[in-house]
């Protein structure tokens, strides 16, 4: 599904290289987790992926599918089935949630060659989404994300998600700032996305995410790089002992 | 014997500008009318001819060139033919005044018969000995000279040849519609309309369409105590008109106007708006949303005048420039001592879409009383990045993103318009105008 190789990324404003030869293949069914320290080039590998503006690849490729996507556009992107939970929703005053979604979800069947959904059906699509993550008509109605506490921002993430149904989710830092009913919400609804033509990069600094989402794959990524790659377990040595051990462990 | 002043002195000015005012009002002659509307005419000119046409120098017409507005001749300004979209608000049910290059048109116009509302055309009523409006014409015009002279305004009450006036006296179910219609590049219109709504009457006014290569148009309403003046406007798309309008408004207690304007295109166009809160409680909300691509110079200019105490207003005003458009903002609240409680809010914003565009703000308060609440913001900003790739995050194309961004930076003005109809119409339009203007 996605298929990454030997990635480097610096920041353009600054000579300041954030990504230093990520390889990294997530099969289609497959959720993988990506732990780490802070900096250590999680979140940059996001928005990299998206086509986020601020970065340039200098060496390696992204491939979605077989497609090389770091020359698409954003918009391109998404698509062909790339979807980024963001860590920090942004907020869009004047535009409605509603509106936001609908344009969203029709840009996209468009831009796939299929017909746009109508009212109706895009209605009852975005009601019975709604309600599975406990998101009231009222947060629809609002502008973007504006007035969201911390967890309707992560929760209308998943609904835009469940809308979308892309084949290639990743979440970046989707636990941060959620309580633990809200962690439970939203990981359901990552839960029930989970399919065998669907992928996740799950990318969190805390176990306690995984607790909810099961990965099949955990990777440990430092400095730029993934230094260690397992199983569930692996998450669970994190939790205990932090990442001291490993990062002595690789650098040994 | 007379004394010269000073050359460069401020009364040497004065005295240039006059004469400069005289030899141009030499020129022009008033239009035929009897009694009270001759009267009111010659009382017009009396106090231009003291006060003098603007000029650049002056200080409410630093950022706008008046000169164009007040030459002999009239530039010509190419007729745009419009086939993207329907004619503004012809889709609603209305009843429709229709003038063409700034002459009423009889047989493209409805019945003026309805109830609950009495329409009159100017020409006609000024040809008349007695008429409701003849204590009323200019009067509001005429008040609206301090604390700054509105010359262009006194120009229109001695020389429009027309305009509707119009007397409300219950709720009137359709929406007075003032279809305004071009069909040469020369000339030059100007009407004055005049509104009168009683105590408890309500009214939606619609304006649409530049009526001439240049234009002046004065309106004047008086609103009654319990009454309702919904208005809104859209003033075209054709790109070298110009124009000048100016909107005074005198509120009774209790009393409601909601003014909403959308420009887009124009050479040079400049919105005044003049309003006095004279009875409790009154509310006076005046907005607009102008779009500029290139040669376009858009001046709002704004004054409301808190006079009695527990009154709102609200001035929300939004500008979206590209390839070198100029938004102008000019606006003041003034509250007098004894409006207490006053809540005043004013907010002007530009949104440039690229580096070449300027917005010039000059937003003012004068305070008097002591038991009030008044803000004011002004800001000129970018399309924000972050919110930018959010939506194509999403999937969504550039082009439409822009345009969702756009249409959110406007919203607030739209906002202002009470009827949903209304508001999903002008915002069609803006989507429009976003659309065509994004190469």
């Amino acid at each position: 599904m996605l298929e990454i190789k030997n990635l480097h990324v610096k920041l353009e404003e600054e000579d300041k290289a954030i990504l230093k030869g990520v390889d990294l293949t997530v099969e289609a069914g497959k959720v993988h987790a990506i732990m780490g320290p802070n900096g250590s080039g999680k979140s940059t590998l996001a928005y990299v992926l998206s086509g986020r503006d601020g970065y340039e690849v200098t060496e390696g490729e992204a491939r979605l599918e077989g497609e090389d996507i770091l020359e698409m556009e954003p918009e391109e992107r998404a698509a062909a089935g790339l979807f980024l939970a963001f860590q920090y929703p942004v907020e869009i005053p004047g535009v409605g949630n509603m509106t936001f979604l609908r344009t969203a979800v029709n840009a996209q069947r468009k831009a796939r060659g299929e017909e746009e959904l109508s009212s109706g059906d895009f209605l009852k699509l975005i009601r019975a989404r709604a309600k599975d993550l406990k998101i009231d008509a009222d947060m629809l109605k609002r502008p973007v994300n504006v007035g969201f506490s911390g967890g309707e921002k992560k929760r209308n993430e998943i609904l835009q998600m469940a809308m979308l149904e892309p084949r290639m989710c990743i979440l970046d830092e989707t636990d941060s700032g959620l309580d633990v009913d809200a962690m439970k919400l939203v990981a359901d609804g990552v839960n029930a996305l989970r399919d065998a033509g669907r992928a996740f990069l799950v990318i969190t600094h805390y176990q306690r995410l995984l607790d909810h989402i099961k990965p099949d794959v955990v990777h440990i990524m430092a400095d730029g790089r993934i230094i260690k790659t397992g199983g569930p377990e692996l998450a669970l040595e994190v939790e205990q002992n932090g990442y001291a051990d490993i990062l002595a462990e690789v650098n040994a | 014997m007379s004394t010269q002043p000073r050359p460069g002195t401020r009364a040497a000015r004065l005295e240039q500008k006059l004469q400069a005012t005289a030899a141009r009002l030499d020129t022009m002659a008033l239009p035929a009318s009897a009694g009270w509307l001759r009267r009111a005419r010659e009382d017009a000119l009396t106090r231009l001819k003291a006060m003098g046409l603007p000029e650049r120098r002056d200080e409410y017409w630093r950022h706008t060139d008046p000169a164009k507005l007040i030459a002999p001749q009239p530039v010509s300004a190419k007729l745009l033919t419009v086939t993207d979209e329907s004619e503004v608000f012809s889709g609603i049910d209305r009843l429709k005044l229709v003038f063409v290059d700034g002459v009423f048109d009889a047989a493209a116009s409805d019945d003026l018969a309805q109830e609950g509302i009495e329409i009159c055309r100017l020409a006609e009523a000024g040809q008349r000995d007695i008429h409701w409006a003849q204590d009323l014409y200019a009067t509001l015009e005429a008040r609206g000279q301090a604390p700054v002279t509105r010359p262009l305004a006194v120009l229109n009450s001695a020389f429009a040849e027309d305009g509707v006036l119009i007397r409300v006296t219950g709720k009137v179910s359709r929406p007075v519609s003032l279809v305004y219609r071009r069909s040469a590049p020369e000339g030059e219109a100007m009407l004055h309309h005049l509104l009168r709504l009683e105590p408890g009457a309500e009214l939606t006014l619609l304006e649409n369409g530049p009526m001439a290569a240049r234009y002046n148009t004065v309106m004047e309403a008086f609103i009654d105590e319990g009454a309702a003046l919904h208005h809104v406007r859209a003033q075209g798309r054709d790109h070298e008109r110009m124009g000048i309008t100016h909107l005074f408004a005198r509120l009774g207690a209790g009393s409601v106007l909601k003014s909403f304007t959308l420009s887009a295109n124009g050479v040079l166009l400049r919105n005044e708006a003049v309003v006095w809160l004279e009875g409790q409680g009154g509310s006076a909300h005046v907005a607009g949303a102008a779009m500029g691509d290139g040669a376009f110079l858009h001046d709002d200019t704004v004054f409301i005048n808190h006079a009695a105490p527990d009154c709102e207003s609200r001035q929300v005003f939004k500008k979206v420039l590209r390839r070198g458009a100029v938004g102008v903002f000019q606006g003041k609240i003034l509250v007098d001592q004894v409006a207490q409680k006053t809540d005043g809010y004013q907010i002007s914003q530009s949104l440039l879409l690229d580096e070449t565009s300027q917005f010039l703000a000059k937003p003012e308060l004068e305070i008097y009383a002591d038991d009030v609440k008044c803000s004011h913001g002004s800001t000129s900003g970018e399309i924000d990045a972050d919110q930018f790739f959010y939506l194509r995050a999403r999937g969504i194309a550039e082009d439409e993103a822009k345009a969702l961004l756009v249409l959110a930076f406007l919203a607030e003005a739209l906002a202002e318009i009470a009827d949903e109809t209304l508001a999903e119409e002008m915002r069609e339009r803006l989507r429009g105008w976003v659309h065509r203007h994004n190469a």
